[in-house]
């Protein structure tokens, strides 16, 4: 079979670490068979921090295991650096896992394990023990190279494992979920220090959440996935500012929406009120802290009615239902007495900061 | 000083008195262990400094005699001392077949304590239930059992010959090969148990660990599951060798009066013999010799575990 690779179209880019080509990886035969991941195409940039993001049982873990050699894809095809892998064994192929449980080896000491990758690829004992010392002192425990992985602290093993993914230098570093065992402290911290270790050894990071704070601060560009598709690709300001759908918008933050029709210029609510908005679809979206509380005969102004107001220190909820009965929230910066100065029943008028309502598609 | 010295004073002698109990609970039980194993052994290391009777028991005369007819036989004629080749003969084939039917136990065991430690779980505990089936059956009967496929006229030589692989009987009972497949089948449970255990505990998330850091699978199976296994096999190969090293059914039925192991020229001693003493001292010995070896056995498997880095 000859393999035409110019064909690719657009998606061929030379400097992709990774590249998924219409995967499908369905588990089970026939009527059962389950679609874990249902067509997905994406590429992953060399050098960038990429983060799957999406809910439980969405696929990412499934497009991990594919890009690690785990599973075979159902259709499709996978690509490491230019070359086609689809049908290459795990050992094979120049990425590392950082596991969610860790899996280090119980019966290696902490500097073994670091090398253990390193000694499979029969690599000279010296440039092994450079090496190790080397990644301990990223991930900075050269203290315990000679510990059991046993006798070490959640964060150290976490450590240990990234140290152990990183000491063959893979092309790329898949981590899934791996700070999801630690408590909210050391998840800053190892949020940090991830990051630190990505730019330090410019190695390409997969990275899967379903932590959307933590896609957000962390990644170059993200890919929001749901029920087994890629849903949006891009930038984390993107994601959050011109989700695509109503699926990205509810799952990125949160988000007051408002059916809508389309008009030139903008977008047209129930009432007839005309809005200036961006985009296209019959859902218009505005995020909370966008939304401005005026007084109710403000000029342009929409009017609405306090129904509750929630006290969270250093902002304040405001609950608000339109004349449609439409349920909105504004989040609006606490003033410093704590007294927002709205209370339920207040009839308002809500004005919305230029170029923050967006119509997007259900 | 007040309050928590008094508590801990308190707790203290609560714990002593558990422990007391614990004692006193378990005392008739260690007494009778204690009487049961050490008492019968006490009486064979008596014996085995005694003189011979002349039609078998004892004489209660000191005497290394025993001892001595370990390694070395007296000559008939002049009295004097040789090395004893029919005994270093025999001891050799009993190490040899202990260490080949471990071998083989381990090489027909792990594969099968794998299969079974990643069935789920209802199938497991079927195939553990036939695993030890051959247990409930009497060691003779089973021995019995395998004299019938390999004898000449047995079944394994009956297939062989209607299909053609071979044009005579293959001659397998009397030999050192009838003797190693018997006690294979007798012990391959002893190892597949502790295996399986040991394979059971074993984290198979492991082995994607060990694929992922581009390790083959005769690699993962080197670096990855031997030596997490270790203690399952440790403890399997002692289960097969001890007992095989004093085997003394299977050798008798399958390796004829010829191919004699300790156990049998033990009792040799006690029967036709009439060598009580030697055949204490032998017993005797052989404990010595398989407590030696099983010490430095598990404290070579285990030295290596201590990390070094
Ligand atoms: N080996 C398997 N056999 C059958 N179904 C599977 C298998 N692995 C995953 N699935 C199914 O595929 C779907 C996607 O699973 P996956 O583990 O990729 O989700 P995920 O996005 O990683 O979720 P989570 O955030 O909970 O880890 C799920 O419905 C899951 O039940
Ligand atoms: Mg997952």
């Amino acid at each position: 079979m000859i393999k035409i690779t110019g064909t690719a179209g657009p998606i061929l880019s030379v400097n992709a670490a990774i590249m998924a080509r219409d995967v499908t990886k369905a588990f089970g035969q026939g009527e059962t068979a389950l679609k874990a991941l249902d067509n997905v195409s994406c590429e992953i940039r060399t050098g960038e921090f990429f983060t799957l993001l999406g809910p439980s049982g969405c696929g990412k873990t499934t497009l991990l295991r594919l890009i690690a050699g785990f599973e075979m894809p159902t259709a499709g095809q996978i690509l490491i650096d230019g070359q086609d892998v689809t049908g290459q064994p795990p050992n094979r192929r120049a990425v590392n896992t950082v596991f969610q449980s860790y899996a280090l080896f119980p019966h290696l000491s902490v500097a073994e394990n670091v090398g253990f990758g390193l000694k499979m690829q029969g690599r000279p004992r010296a440039e092994i023990a450079a090496t190790v010392r080397e990644m301990l002192a990223l991930v900075k425990l050269e203290a315990l190279a000679g510990r059991r992985t046993g006798q070490l602290s959640g964060g150290q093993q976490q450590r240990v494992a990234l140290a152990r993914a990183l000491a063959p230098r893979p092309k790329v570093l898949l981590l899934d979920e791996p700070l999801s065992a630690l408590d909210l402290k050391l998840r800053k911290e190892m949020q940090v220090e991830l990051k630190r270790l990505q730019t330090e050894t410019g190695i390409t990071f997969v990275f899967v959440t379903h932590d959307q704070e933590e896609a957000l601060t962390m990644s170059d560009r993200i890919a929001v996935m749901s029920a087994g598709k890629i849903q949006q690709i891009g930038v984390p300001r993107e994601i959050y500012t011109a989700p695509v759908n109503r699926f990205v918008a509810d799952f990125i933050g949160e988000t007051n929406f408002i059916p809508a029709t389309a008009v030139p210029g903008g977008a047209k609510l129930a009432d007839g009120t005309v809005l200036p908005a961006e985009g296209e679809g019959s859902l218009l979206i505005i995020r909370p802290e966008q939304l401005r509380l005026l007084p109710a005969a403000a000029d342009g102004a929409l009017p609405a009615t306090v129904e509750s107001v929630v006290y969270f220190g250093t902002d304040t909820h405001v609950h608000l239902a339109l004349e449609d009965g439409t349920k909105l929230t504004a989040r609006v910066p606490s003033p410093a007495d704590g007294h927002s100065g709205h209370a339920p029943g207040q009839r308002i008028g809500l004005g919305f900061a230029p170029g923050a309502a967006r119509l997007i598609r259900e | 000083m007040s309050p928590p010295p008094r508590l801990s004073e308190a707790e203290d002698r609560q714990r002593r008195a558990a422990t007391r109990n614990g004692w006193l609970l378990s005392a008739p039980a260690l007494v009778l262990l204690f009487i049961a194993a050490s008492g019968p052994l006490l009486i064979v290391l008596v014996y085995s400094f005694l003189t011979p009777g002349k039609y078998g028991d004892v004489s209660w005369e000191f005497s290394t005699s025993g001892w001595v007819g370990i390694l070395f036989s007296r000559d008939i004629f002049d009295d004097t001392l040789k090395l004893a080749d029919a005994h270093l003969t025999i001891f050799w084939r009993s190490v040899k077949l202990s260490l080949l039917t471990t071998a083989i136990t381990f090489a027909l065991g792990f594969p099968t304590a794998w299969f079974i430690a990643t069935r789920p779980p209802k199938a497991r505990a079927l195939w553990l239930f036939l695993i030890t089936i051959p247990f409930w059956t009497n060691l003779l009967i089973r021995t019995f059992a395998i004299t019938e496929i390999i004898r000449n006229e047995g079944i394994l030589n009956k297939v062989l010959l209607a299909i053609g692989v071979i044009a005579a009987p293959l001659r397998i009972m009397n030999t050192d090969t009838a003797v190693l497949i018997g006690m294979a089948y007798v012990y391959l449970p002893l190892m597949v148990l502790p295996l399986f255990a040991a394979i059971d505990r074993f984290d198979m998330r492991l082995l994607e660990a060990g694929y992922d850091l581009y390790a083959s699978r005769m690699q993962v199976l080197r670096h990855v599951i031997l030596p997490i296994v270790r203690p399952g096999i440790v403890a399997g190969s002692i289960l097969v060798f001890v007992p095989s090293l004093g085997a003394y059914v299977t050798p008798r039925v399958l390796g004829g009066g010829k191919n004699m192991m300790i156990g049998n020229f033990i009792e040799l001693q006690f029967g036709q013999g009439r060598n009580w003493p030697l055949g204490a001292a032998l017993s005797i010995a052989l404990l010595i010799v398989v407590m030696l070896a099983m010490l430095i056995y598990v404290r070579a498997a285990t030295k290596e575990d201590t990390p070094h880095g």
